[in-house]
């Protein structure tokens, strides 16, 4: 059965429609997610879209949070449910304490748009099974504020605990401490990465199709757990 | 969300200036002079109404009668482009509307159009350039069209001078947050540095959307009872007088006391307008609809009630204010941003309150078209204004405004490049090469590109510093068996230098230029726009200068055979007495039938063989090298060859269409020595050049010759594309082959230079100043 992934449109969301595309050409059906209604609408994964959410009034991600569909996701990724927060999306997982940490200014101050080099930290997360421990891949970053930041105690535990994702290779774009460009949650289904995959799935409008590998991992990821589930 | 009335009005009703006070006190000295009217025209509202104007309606007819919205200086030249617009199937919607229409597919088509913001990006840069770009999206939008892309054409003063470092910044960070916020990829564009630009830089924005043809909006208030709707932000202070006082007036010596005149914007209340706007043209909601910029609702209730050759009656009392002390003739000039005017028939006014409703946005019922043929406003329930709208949108005064030659037209033109010192050893070959290729103008501008969203939304196939914007137009990747997607191909082009030279054919240059980095990504050149940026229209040799160039422009437009969709001129773009140099903007839209036979620019595969096409002359003047190297400008630009751009324009698009070509580049600005360094660092592959045994290295590498390009062929394409030069009449010449192991840029027997070496000149430019 093809996977149904959502995507959430907050008003003031950009590269939903993105997603959307990356999705269907994974090999899923994107559902549209509306940010004022609680339903989820059946999905198996959801992506939060990067943009600028509410204008990014306050910071970003800090009103999107108590929007009514964070109320149902936060709930269900808790339990178990895999949830990709791109860039915006990003600082959304983090400002809902579904993620650790924080995303600010970047240290130059500059909005900074690349194609960009990658690490691949870890495979078990519910996104990165299809790539190889330690595969470099480039995917574009572009944000102005897409610096991870979080205290020493909180960065030894990503670290000790294998939740580091992505990490920045060929230069760090926004000054994130240790390199980070992606974390996963304890469980490995709710990951956040500044970079954009979602923008590497076309040959003709990408660096690379790089960025196909997190949306093909996670149909798969939910193909394996249909099963573990007997179904 | 409609009924936001003001809680507090303070004005004192005794002195409001109704339409009848105005009536009986007919002698009331008015400030017309002040507020930009002559004695005539002021004379001339008097007629027009049969009485004295009450103080908004004399607002009113200074906004509307001002340079910027009337086109009163440039009205009778600019009709050339319709006189000579060549004709076309295409075009759905032409000069005169909020921006041009051209079909492209049977279903398709694609609403494109430049507009400068320039006075408020001197003024305030960042909320002057973010404002610009905001403002053109909404012309987009208001012709039923998704907005997709932006680019922008930027000019600034020495590069060297402190006050760049404050105009260059501020201008780059407000096109990154309005048009990053608003998820418009940025995918094009120019940076011209120059020293006539130092008290008057041009931010030229330029947006493209695409609508189903079905779609089209149009602009009239038709509809005897329809509503008059006003969606988007409150109205506040900011930007009144925007139109009469920054654009349509001289800048003197430092002058920024105009800075309550610039609007701020907030591009995410522009997001949810740009998508309840969409739903309400898709639910068929729309009658008529159109953008507050300049003059805001003046402009927008005016030009709607005119268009339609009907009468308006509008409350103005309803319009949501963000301050409430604020007087009639402010809420009529304000240029608050981010919002529209809509014609709704009375039973569809509950679902477009309910669809701003769904977006947040504001909408408010104002008023309604009425068959009096009058615009009739209200303000605290009397009556400030009663006008016929046609009169301020259409009736404005046109001038024939006198012009001469400068006199030291053939001084200049005697005063050539050509007759500079040369470079005469290899070794100063290189060195110049090196110094152009760090020369601010020539200079990598990744520090200011890399600060744009590009990519977002989806579709960019190819952008900066690629020679042109390639967009797919068919996001849902819906494409009938056997046939590509379609795309588009923008490219902006000017050249300050040349039309200061010649204006006519520094135009038609720009044009040429646009057209030329158009066809070389393998698209069909099909349409311009323009953006004439000038210094002040009462300035006889400035009026000249526009008049040539307008007609260079019309002229070249109907040799290439690409009509001109409409266009924005910007005047008094000078400081005190000078004027910056005529800089006539042009916009060129191409299609490609399948987007994914696109031609990117830069050196790529080892092997490929190099081929220049077209012909090299010894013409140097108004040259990057004479200008970075000598600081000369003088004598006369190149010769325009509008049958060769055409020539080079079909062999291009044939060899993308057959695959005959891996890449491409168009020869402008420092010639062949600047197009090969560009080659070399888009992928830092590497070239072994061989000039012919009978060229003149110096004058190879740096004329500026037009008609033009370098492009690779892939080893065994070459007897075919040479076949096909050869069937157009199109000079080629081989140069040489990609050679990664050349580790550089090698011209054979002079000189070579490694990529890192050229990456350090290029790419080190913008940060050292700006960073």
């Amino acid at each position: 059965m093809t996977a149904r992934i959502g995507v959430v449109t907050f008003p003031g969301s950009l590269d939903d429609r993105d997603a959307q595309r990356a999705i269907r050409l994974a090999g899923a059906q994107p559902i549209a997610l509306w940010h004022g209604d609680t339903a989820l609408r059946g999905v198996d994964a959801v992506i939060l879209p990067g943009g600028f959410s509410y204008g990014d009034y306050l910071r970003g991600g800090a009103i999107a949070r108590f929007a009514p569909v964070m109320e149902s996701l936060v709930d269900a990724a808790r339990g178990g449910l895999p949830v990709l927060g791109i860039c915006n999306g990003f600082q959304i997982l983090c400002e809902s304490h579904l993620l650790p940490g924080a995303l600010t200014r970047n240290a130059h101050l500059h909005f900074r748009r690349r194609a960009q080099g990658l690490r691949v930290e870890n495979t078990s997360s519910a996104f990165t099974a299809h790539f190889d421990a330690g595969q470099e891949i480039v995917i574009p970053v572009k944000n102005g504020e897409g610096r991870f930041v979080a205290d020493e105690r909180t960065l030894d535990e990503l670290e000790g605990e294998g939740r580091v994702v992505f990490r920045y290779v060929d230069g760090n774009p926004s000054g994130a401490m240790r390199d980070i460009a992606g974390i996963s949650n304890a469980a490995g289904n709710v990951v956040g990465m500044m970079p954009h995959p979602e923008h590497a799935v076309e040959a003709l409008t990408g660096p690379s199709v790089d960025g196909l590998g997190l949306f093909t991992s996670v149909i798969a990821h939910l193909g394996q757990a249909a099963v573990g589930a007997g179904s | 969300m409609t009924g936001t009335q003001p809680a507090d009005r303070t004005e004192s009703f005794d002195e409001l200036d109704t339409v009848d006070v105005a009536s009986k006190t007919p002698d009331e000295p008015q400030p017309y002079a002040e507020l930009g009217l002559r004695d005539d025209e002021y004379a001339k509202i008097r007629d027009i109404l049969g009485r004295r104007p009450t103080g908004s309606e004399l607002a009113m007819y200074s906004i509307m009668w001002s340079e910027h919205c009337s086109y009163k200086s440039s009205k009778v030249h600019l009709k050339k482009f319709s006189e000579k617009n060549p004709r076309t199937d295409r075009m759905l919607a032409g000069i005169g509307e909020n921006a041009g229409v051209v079909q492209i597919t049977e279903d398709l088509a694609v609403t494109f159009k430049v507009e400068s913001h320039n006075h408020p990006s001197y003024v305030e840069p960042h909320q002057g350039a973010a404002t610009g770009v905001g403002g053109i999206v909404r012309d987009i939008l208001a012709m039923g069209a998704r907005p997709v892309a932006v680019m922008d054409a930027l000019r600034f003063g020495d590069a060297e001078h402190p006050d760049t470092k404050r105009v260059l910044p501020g201008v780059v960070s407000g096109i990154s947050f309005y048009g990053n916020c608003l998820g418009l990829p940025n995918i094009g564009g120019e940076v011209v540095f120059d020293p006539s630009y130092q008290g008057n830089p041009l931010v030229n924005a330029l947006s493209v959307g695409v609508l189903p043809v079905s779609r089209l909006q149009n602009k009239n208030a038709s509809g005897l009872g329809n509503v008059v709707v006003l969606l988007g932000q409150k109205t506040g202070k900011d930007g009144i007088g925007g139109v009469s006082v920054l654009a349509s007036a001289t800048f003197e010596d430092g002058d920024t006391d105009n800075r309550p005149s610039v609007q701020v914007g907030d591009p995410f209340v522009e997001k949810l307008l740009i998508e309840s706007c969409l739903e309400m043209y898709d639910a068929e909601l729309v009658v008529g609809i159109q953008d507050l910029g300049g003059a805001g609702l003046t402009c927008a209730l005016s030009e709607t009630a005119a268009a339609a050759g009907m009468g308006m009656y509008v409350d103005l009392d309803r319009v949501p204010l963000r301050e409430a002390s604020m007087e009639a003739h402010e809420v009529l000039a304000s240029e608050s941003q981010e919002r529209m005017l809509l014609i709704v028939s009375p039973d569809k006014v509950g679902e477009v309150l309910a669809v701003a409703d769904k977006w947040g946005v504001l909408a408010t019922a104002i008023g309604q078209v009425t068959d009096t043929g009058r615009l009739i406003i209200n303000w605290h329930g009397q009556t400030v204004v009663d006008c016929p709208p046609g009169s301020l949108a259409d009736d404005g005064p046109v001038y024939n405004r006198p012009m001469k030659e400068p006199n030291d037209r053939a001084l200049i033109a005697a005063d050539r490049a050509e007759t500079l010192p040369r470079p005469s050893t290899d070794e100063e070959l290189r060195a110049t090469v090196l110094n152009m290729a760090g020369s601010p103008n020539l200079a990598d501008k990744t520090w200011i590109t890399e600060q744009y969203d590009n990519m977002v939304g989806g579709n960019t196939a190819l952008s900066m510093p690629d020679d042109a914007g390639v967009l797919r137009l068919d996001a849902t990747g819906a494409v009938a068996p056997g046939t590509g997607p379609v795309g588009i191909a923008l490219s902006t082009d000017g050249n300050g230098r040349f039309t200061r030279l010649d204006p006519y054919t520094g135009a038609q240059l720009a044009l040429a230029e646009a057209y030329r980095n158009v066809a070389v990504t393998g698209a069909t050149p099909i349409a311009a726009s323009d953006c004439l940026n000038f210094g002040s229209p009462e300035d006889p040799h400035v009026m000249w200068q526009f008049a040539q160039a307008v007609e260079g422009l019309a002229e070249g437009c109907a040799q290439l055979n690409i009509p001109i969709t409409g266009g924005n001129v910007s005047f008094y773009n000078q400081t005190g007495m000078t004027a910056i140099h005529p800089t006539p903007v042009v916009a060129v839209l191409g299609v490609l039938d399948d987007v994914r036979r696109r031609v990117p620019m830069g050196f790529d595969n080892d092997g490929d063989v190099i081929v220049l096409l077209g012909e090299t002359y010894a013409e140097l003047s108004g040259s990057e090298w004479a200008w970075s190297q000598h600081g000369h400008l003088g004598g006369i630009p190149p010769a325009v060859d509008l049958a060769g751009e055409q020539a080079l324009a079909a062999v291009m698009r044939r060899a993308a269409e057959v695959e005959h070509v891996s890449a491409a580049h168009d020869l402008s600005d420092g010639g062949l020595a600047q197009a090969l360094v560009e080659s070399v660092l888009r992928n830092k592959v590497g070239a072994r050049i061989k000039l012919p045994d009978h060229a003149d290295p110096f004058v190879w590498l740096f004329a500026e010759s037009t008609a033009r390009a370098l492009v690779c062929i892939p080893r065994g394409h070459e007897k075919a594309f040479g076949a096909l030069c050869e069937e157009h009449d199109v000079p080629w010449t081989p140069l040489g082959i990609v050679d990664s192991s050349a580790g550089g840029l090698e011209v054979v027997d002079h000189f070579s230079i490694s990529t890192a070496e050229l990456a350090e000149a290029s790419e080190g430019t913008l940060p050292r100043l700006f960073g």
